[in-house]
This record gives structure tokens, C-alpha cells and sequence, in this order.
């Protein structure tokens, strides 16, 4: 079979650079950056989830395929996402809140 | 060319080899005898409902277990029955062999996914024997989660696992369809039932866990106090609703898709034609799939949803009939001027073909925000729905069921009386649900086991209509089965239609093809027409 | 029918394709009984060859974990309506889980991953059965340390009564309601989460006993791959859920 052998260091590096992500992620939660500190959260885990996909996961030397399957399953989560909180954010009244 | 003596259907016997077989042509069959049973039961639901909805009067039942019979009979008719029919029968037994294959991708996972189906089956007959469950088949929130005291849970998990079966089945289908396929069978020499069972596998993967989600987060609610939709701690009802409808709507395209698969085979066997624009229809599949996630608002119109919201799903669901309609003209174009035989299962198709319009023209109108908030929730809604799900879905799947009944069964089935109840199923169907259309426009809310005098004479067309329509499906259960002990042997190709699945021999060897076929054109080569215009010339 | 054809229409004749490897017992349509093409023996007789084994394998796995992207998406909807209505109390809530425990499990699953990613590469790469297992048992055992530390976490919320219903402690809440909310979600997504968790260690352990029969080599080393696909995805729900659950408005501190 001629599947991709990653070099160990490859490994290492990425789990350097997920703990590195992981350590930011916290330290930032402490500074108050506004509405920006979900923007960065969420930035940092999408970028360790990317991280994760391509090289622990192999997508990185994938056929297209795959790259179409896992594109699409997170395409749909979004538009669950936003079609949703599009009611949510026009309705002109929060949810549930008991004022 | 004469069967073999060996074929699937001999190749071993004994309950083991067909309850541990891996041969998808088995496991169909597995499937055909158990949603054929669920179909009983939930025929059996909908005689309540009719028998009771005969008089103005609550007679028959009590309005508690009136509740009961319409939750179940959705239920069943929608999980056990629809959802798995043609994929798990049809698409199970053909996809393989139209693609040039010995089998599925997993064919251990597709015998899984049968056990599971029967498992979840056996969880919603449980809930159906002690009682039932009477929320409706929507299990809408706060009732499911606090204040029913049916087997809301028992219910919930036998659809939850059934859940499983339908993911399943779609994953197999996935893989099969882009990794299986015989050297020289490229996407668009693809058979379209083939296009459509794609196009139903991708929803059944991208939908059916939201669902199943959901339906945890209702029985967690309902035995763990954790209340997702709980208003009194700020939950919101409706959010059930966009998770529910997020599945549900798309489910529906999971029940017609693949039966718009068999029309598209029926029409051009029995007009002896290439279909009329197969990319068209082949893409159209695609974007019904696609477009079909974006348009589940359109259930919660009147619910609490924004209008603007409203505003956006409504126009997405004008959208979504466009494919659609590409279809219907696209069949219609392969019709004419074809030499079309009114064979059964074009009997069926034409039937598909109108009633399929009827139930697209009427969601329409249910799309259309301000006539569907006068209404929502009225025999309207009832009527259009069983348009497309019974004269739409239903007759693909039994246009299909006699088409390749000759190649499942190698068994010729008696044609007049497929005939016949062919037209029995579409004068009972019409008189059973146009009534509803009128009724629902005039007023008459659905899920009442009362109603006001006025509504009788439609309901009394109605119930006699489903007594009519019970005839019609019920011969096909004797004359089919009757063949398979008394009818004549069946060729390979007893239509003399196109496509791999008439080359091999009726009923098929277990492996399919002695040798992988080498496929060099598209699989459907009906002789075009000539046109002769000569002249002087003989 | 097949017969006399030339090899240009669907049934090429007996000179071209891939023989048919016959049951027990069945004589298949051209008689052979048992002559096939030398295979590796585990290569399941509906593939053509190994490479379509290997590639169907995966994108099935890969199209299952779709599915569990949409099941796990539900709640994270769930999660992002109530947290944009109730961010108060959501933020009040979120204080109260401990950021160690988190981070600690964070760090675990990641080092699982790195494990998993290394016992994949052992079997890819044919070397010894010990070392495969070896890798595949850290992994386990790292999972095993995350099931650990929420267990630890579920006991302090079941003695501090913050569980939603009946026992739940509203008194000690700026926004009882909204904390029940918090919580009841809190509960499901790490419940579900860690459930699939349990699955995992499971598999696993499948996987290392298979290891340790000598099953797996360069020539073939789906089931770990395969295996190996499922375990990351369990740690990229980790990746989300650990931010979203547990560092919601750190930067007011506790108490406010």
C-alpha cells in the first residue's frame, strides 16, 4: 500500500503546537479582549481541530474525497448554525429570558 | 437464457443463512418482509383514525387514545416504513448490481443495519402494546418533555436506534457508490436510480443524527430533569422544533428521492426511450438533496419564529420545487413520443406522476407564509403530505416492486391483476385524500378525533376512499406472493428493458456477475427513434 | 447471453476481469469451483483488491464521523442559543468549573492523540507487535486518566448539588435558571462526550489484541488507522467543548 509515512518529528511538532494552542487558549480567557475573546477561543480550537484533521488524521495526503466528505460535514453544522440563530437573532426578544 | 439452478435465493438454507447472511439480495428480502410487516401495523392505525373520523361524533375511541392511534400510525408509517422502504428493499438488492459489483462496500454493516432496524422496531411495538404514545409523530416540546404521560421514551428509543439503521444503510450506500463501481461504469453512465440513492444517502448522513440527537435530549429531559427546552429555565420549545424539522424536513426527501430513482427506470423501460435530459435529473437529485437542508422552517411558520426568518425559509422553499419540477418535465419529455406499453409499473408512474404534482403544487402553497398560517394544522397539510408520501412515495415503491419483481423473485406476477390494483390504489388513494384537500381549506383541524357536522360528507368520501385503497394494497401482497410459488419462471429481461441488472439471470447468482463487467456506454441504450423521411427512396 | 460477445460490450467473455472467487460448494457460473487470484488473506472477496479495501474503509469511517459531527452539532446549537440569551449566567456557571481539571484533560487527550497518531505509524511502518501495543495501551490508558478526572469533576457537582433538577441548589445563584441551563447542558455534551470515550478505550482494546496476534503491518493496517480516526475526532469535540464550557468570561474572575 503506498500511504504517507509521516516522520515521528512531524508528530512531536503538532503536539507541540496543540499544547502550545491549548496554553494560549487559557491564558487568553484572563484578558478581557471584549466580544473578541470568543473570536480568539474559538480561532485557536478551530486551528487545533485543523491541525489535528490534517496530520494526525492524514487528511494532509488524502485523496480529495475525503477532503470533500470532511469540508461538507462542517458545512452542514453551519448551516444548522446559522439558519437557526437566524430566527434567534431577528426575533426581537431575548429567549427565555424570565424579566 | 434460463436461471441457473443455483441462485441467491437457493444458495444455502436454513434460518442461519438467511438471519447471518452478508448477500445484500438476502438482506433485502429481510427487509421487505419486515417493513412490509411495520406497513400492516401502521395500516392498521390509520382504520382507527378513519373509522373514528366517519361520524362528527368521538365514538369509537377515547379522544386520550384517538391521540395514540395518529401519533403511532405517523410513526410507524414515517420511521418503519417509509424512510427505510426503497433504499433498504430496492437500492439494497440493485445498487450493487447496477453499478457492476459483487456486493456492498460492508455488507456485514448492511446485515447490522437490518438487526438494528428490528431492534428499534421492537422498542416502538413495546411502546405501541403498552399503550402507545400521543404527542404526535412530532414529539413537539414542552408536551413530549413534561406533561405526557404515554411511553414517550420506549418510543423515542426504538426511533433513536431505527435512526442508526438509516445512517447505516447511507454510509454503505456512500462508499459503494464512489469506491465499488465496475471499470468503465463512470458517474454519468450511472443508472439515476443510482444518481438518487446517492442524493438520499447523503441526507440520511448529514440528517438523521440531528434527529437523534434531539430525541436524547428529550428522553434526557423527561428521565434526568436536564431541560434542554425547558421554559422555566429559559429554554425554548421551539429550538426543539428547528432541531426536530432540521431532519424532518429532509427526511421527506429521503422518502421521495429514491422513488423519483424507480420512475425514472419505469418511464424509460415502458417508453421503450433514453430519458429525456439525464444530467438534468441526475443533478437535480443533488440539488434536491442540498437545497432540502434549507428549508425546515417553513414547519414552523406559525410556531414563535421570526418573520424574517419565516421570510428566508419561504423562498428557500419555493426553490426546492425547482428540481423537482425539472424532473416532472424531464419525464414527461421521455413519454412523448415514446412507444409506451401500460404495463403495471408504468401504470404506477403515471399515477406518480400526477398525484407526485398535485402534492409539490399544494406544498407550494403551504410554502407560501401568508396562506399557510390559515392553513397549518388543518386536513390541508394532511392531504398534502400524503400526496407525496402515498401518491408519490408509496406508488414509486410498489411502480418498483413489480418492476423488478420478475429479477428479485424469478417469478412472473399476474399482470391483470397488477393491473388492477394499480387502479384500485389510485381511485382509492384520490377518494381517500382530495376530500381532505377541501376540508382542511374549509376548516377542519387535523389531530381532532371531533369535529363540527358540516365536515362529515368529506370524511365519510374519505373513509370510504381508505377502505378502497386497503383492497388496492392488500392484492398485491396475494398475487406477488402467489408467484413466487406459482408463477411463471422469469427471463433474464422479461421487459426488455436496459441497464445491468437485466443481464444477469432472474433471480441473480449470489455473487452477481460471473466476471466483473467492463462497462463501454451508459446503461440505458433504448434503440433511438428513426426518423424516416425519405424520399423516393426504399 | 454472455457468451459470443465481443469484449466491447458489457460481458467482455472469460479472457478479461477478475475470476470469481466461488462459496464453498458453488460451482459459479463458469465453473470454476475454487481458482483465485493470490490475495493478502485479509482482503474480504467483494473487493477487487486491497488498495479499494483500504480506501473504502476509511471513507466509511470518515462518512460515520460526519455523522457524529451533525450529532454532536445538535447540542453545541443547543449550546450557542442559550448562551447568546443567558450570558450572565452563563458566565456565572462556567466559574464554577475548574479550569486545572480542564486543562488537565485537555492536555491528556491531546498526548492520547499523539499516542494514537504513533500507534497508527508502529503498524504502518511493520514494527513489533510490542511496540504497536505498546503505543495503542498509553493511548488507553490516557483515556482512562480523562474518565478519571470526570469522575472527580461529576462527584464535586454532585456534592456541591449543582445537578439540574430536583437536588439542584438555586440558592446559591445570581441566575439560578440560566445555571441550570448551564449545567443540564454541561452534563449531556461531557456525558456523550465521555461516553464515546468509553467506546473508544473499547475499541482499543480490540485493537491491541489484535496487535498483539500479529495482525498488523505495513501490508495491511486499516483497523488501526480506522480506529485511530475515531479517537481524534473524540479529542477535536474535546478541543471545542473545553473552551466553550470552561472559560467563558474568566476575565471577570470569580464571583462576579
Amino acid at each position: 500500500m503506498s500511504a504517507h509515512v509521516a516522520p515521528k518529528s512531524l508528530y512531536y511538532t503538532i503536539f507541540a503546537a496543540l499544547m502550545v494552542g491549548t496554553v494560549l487558549t487559557v491564558v487568553v480567557a484572563f484578558f478581557d479582549l471584549g466580544f473578541l475573546n470568543n473570536v480568539v477561543m474559538l480561532g485557536i480550537a478551530s486551528v487545533k481541530a485543523l491541525l489535528v484533521i490534517l496530520f494526525f488524521m492524514h487528511v494532509r495526503w488524502s485523496t480529495r474525497l475525503t477532503w470533500v466528505v470532511v469540508a461538507s460535514g462542517f458545512f452542514f453544522l453551519m448551516i444548522l448554525f446559522t439558519f437557526t440563530m437566524m430566527d434567534y437573532l431577528t426575533r426581537g426578544w431575548l429567549v427565555g429570558t424570565l424579566r | 437464457m434460463e436461471a441457473p439452478a443455483l441462485n441467491y435465493l437457493n444458495n444455502g438454507h436454513g434460518a442461519a443463512s438467511w438471519l447471518l447472511t452478508k448477500d445484500h439480495k438476502r438482506i433485502a428480502l429481510l427487509y421487505l418482509a419486515s417493513i412490509t410487516a411495520f406497513f400492516a401495523l401502521g395500516g392498521f392505525f390509520a382504520m382507527m383514525i378513519r373509522l373514528e373520523l366517519l361520524t362528527p361524533a368521538g365514538d369509537v375511541t377515547s379522544p386520550e387514545m384517538y391521540n395514540r392511534m395518529f401519533t403511532m400510525h405517523g410513526v410507524v408509517m414515517v420511521f418503519f416504513f417509509l424512510i427505510p422502504s426503497i433504499p433498504a428493499v430496492l437500492g439494497n438488492f440493485l445498487i450493487p448490481i447496477m453499478i457492476g459489483a459483487k456486493d456492498l462496500a460492508f455488507p456485514r454493516i448492511n446485515l447490522l443495519s437490518w438487526y438494528i432496524y428490528v431492534l428499534g422496531g421492537l422498542f416502538t411495538l413495546v411502546a405501541a402494546l403498552s399503550g402507545g404514545v400521543d404527542t404526535g409523530w412530532t414529539f413537539y416540546t414542552p408536551y413530549s418533555t413534561a406533561a405526557a404521560n404515554s411511553h414517550v421514551i420506549t418510543a423515542a428509543v426504538g426511533i433513536f436506534i431505527t435512526g442508526f439503521s438509516s445512517i447505516l444503510t447511507g454510509l454503505n450506500f456512500i462508499v459503494t457508490i464512489h469506491r465499488m463501481r465496475a471499470p468503465g461504469m463512470t458517474w454519468f453512465r450511472l443508472p439515476l436510480f443510482v444518481w438518487a440513492h446517492y442524493a438520499t444517502s447523503l441526507i440520511m448522513i448529514l440528517g438523521t443524527p440531528v434527529i437523534a440527537i434531539t430525541i436524547l435530549m428529550v428522553a434526557a429531559e423527561r428521565a434526568l430533569h436536564l431541560g434542554i427546552f425547558d421554559p422555566a429555565l429559559g429554554g425554548d420549545p421551539v429550538l426543539f422544533q428547528h432541531l426536530f424539522w432540521f431532519y424532518s424536513h429532509p427526511a421527506v426527501y429521503i422518502m421521495i428521492l429514491p422513488a423519483m430513482g424507480v420512475i425514472s427506470e419505469v418511464v424509460q423501460a415502458f417508453s421503450r426511450k433514453n430519458i429525456f435530459g439525464y444530467s438534468f435529473i441526475a443533478f437535480s437529485s443533488l440539488a434536491i438533496a442540498v437545497i432540502g437542508f434549507l428549508v425546515w422552517g417553513h414547519h414552523l411558520f406559525v410556531a414563535g419564529q421570526s418573520t424574517y426568518a419565516g421570510l428566508v425559509f419561504s423562498v428557500l422553499s419555493f426553490m426546492v420545487a425547482v428540481p423537482s419540477a425539472i424532473k416532472v418535465f424531464n419525464w414527461t419529455a421521455t413519454i412523448y413520443k415514446g412507444s409506451v406499453s401500460l404495463d403495471s409499473p408504468m401504470l404506477y408512474a403515471f399515477g406518480f406522476l400526477g398525484l407526485f404534482t398535485i402534492g409539490g403544487l399544494t406544498g407550494l402553497f403551504l410554502g407560501a407564509m401568508g396562506l399557510d398560517i390559515h392553513v397549518h394544522d388543518t386536513y390541508f397539510v394532511v392531504a398534502h403530505f400524503h400526496y407525496i408520501m402515498v401518491g408519490g412515495a408509496i406508488m414509486g415503491y410498489l411502480g418498483g416492486l413489480h418492476y423488478w419483481w420478475p429479477k428479485i423473485s424469478g417469478r412472473l406476477y399476474s399482470e391483470p391483476w397488477a393491473k388492477l390494483s394499480a387502479v384500485i390504489v389510485f381511485v382509492g388513494f384520490n377518494l381517500t385524500f382530495f376530500p381532505q384537500f377541501i376540508a382542511g381549506y374549509i376548516g377542519m383541524p387535523r389531530r381532532y378525533h371531533v369535529y363540527p357536522p358540516e365536515f362529515q360528507v368529506l370524511n365519510v368520501l374519505s373513509s370510504a376512499g381508505a377502505s378502497v385503497l386497503a383492497v388496492g394494497y392488500v392484492l398485491p401482497l396475494i398475487y406477488l406472493t402467489y408467484s413466487i410459488f406459482a408463477g411463471a419462471k422469469s427471463p433474464a429481461d422479461p421487459w426488455g428493458a436496459k441497464g445491468l441488472e437485466w443481464e444477469i439471470p432472474s433471480p441473480p447468482p449470489t455473487e452477481n456477475f460471473g466476471i466483473t463487467p467492463i462497462v463501454t456506454h451508459g446503461t440505458h441504450q433504448y434503440a433511438p427513434r428513426i426518423e424516416k423521411k425519405e424520399v423516393g427512396v426504399v | 447471453m454472455s457468451d459470443g460477445h465481443t469484449p466491447s460490450e458489457h460481458y467482455p467473455g472469460p479472457v478479461h476481469g477478475v475470476p470469481v472467487h466461488a462459496e464453498p460448494g458453488y460451482a459459479g457460473l463458469s465453473g470454476q469451483v475454487h481458482g483465485h487470484v493470490p490475495h493478502h488473506p485479509k482482503l474480504q472477496h467483494h473487493f477487487d483488491d486491497m488498495d479499494q479495501q483500504v480506501e473504502a474503509s476509511t471513507l466509511g469511517m470518515w462518512v460515520f464521523l460526519v455523522t457524529e459531527i451533525m450529532f454532536f452539532g445538535g447540542l453545541f446549537m443547543a449550546y450557542l442559543v442559550y448562551r447568546s440569551a443567558q450570558p450572565d449566567a452563563f458566565q456565572e456557571a462556567s466559574a464554577h468549573l475548574s479550569i486545572f481539571w480542564g486543562g488537565l484533560n485537555t492536555a491528556v487527550l491531546i498526548f492520547s492523540s499523539l499516542t494514537m497518531a504513533l500507534a497508527v505509524r508502529a503498524a504502518q511502518t511493520s514494527l513489533p507487535p510490542k511496540v504497536q501495543v505498546g503505543w495503542i495501551v498509553a493511548t488507553m490508558f490516557l483515556g482512562s486518566v480523562f474518565l478519571g478526572v470526570k469522575v472527580i469533576e461529576y462527584s464535586d457537582k454532585f456534592r456541591e448539588s449543582i445537578v439540574p433538577g430536583p437536588y439542584f441548589n438555586a440558592a446559591m445563584w445570581t441566575h439560578p435558571t440560566g445555571v441550570e441551563m448551564f449545567y443540564s447542558l454541561y452534563f449531556i455534551m461531557t456525558g456523550l462526550h465521555a461516553l464515546h470515550m468509553i467506546i473508544g478505550i473499547a475499541l482499543m482494546a480490540v485493537i491491541a489484541w489484535m496487535a498483539w496476534r500479529r495482525q498488523f503491518d505495513s501490508s495491511y493496517y486499516t483497523p488501526v488507522e480506522v480506529s485511530g480516526l475515531y479517537w481524534h475526532f473524540v479529542d477535536i469535540v474535546w478541543i471545542f467543548l473545553f473552551p466553550l464550557l470552561y472559560l467563558i468570561g474568566r476575565h471577570y474572575g470569580e464571583g462576579h
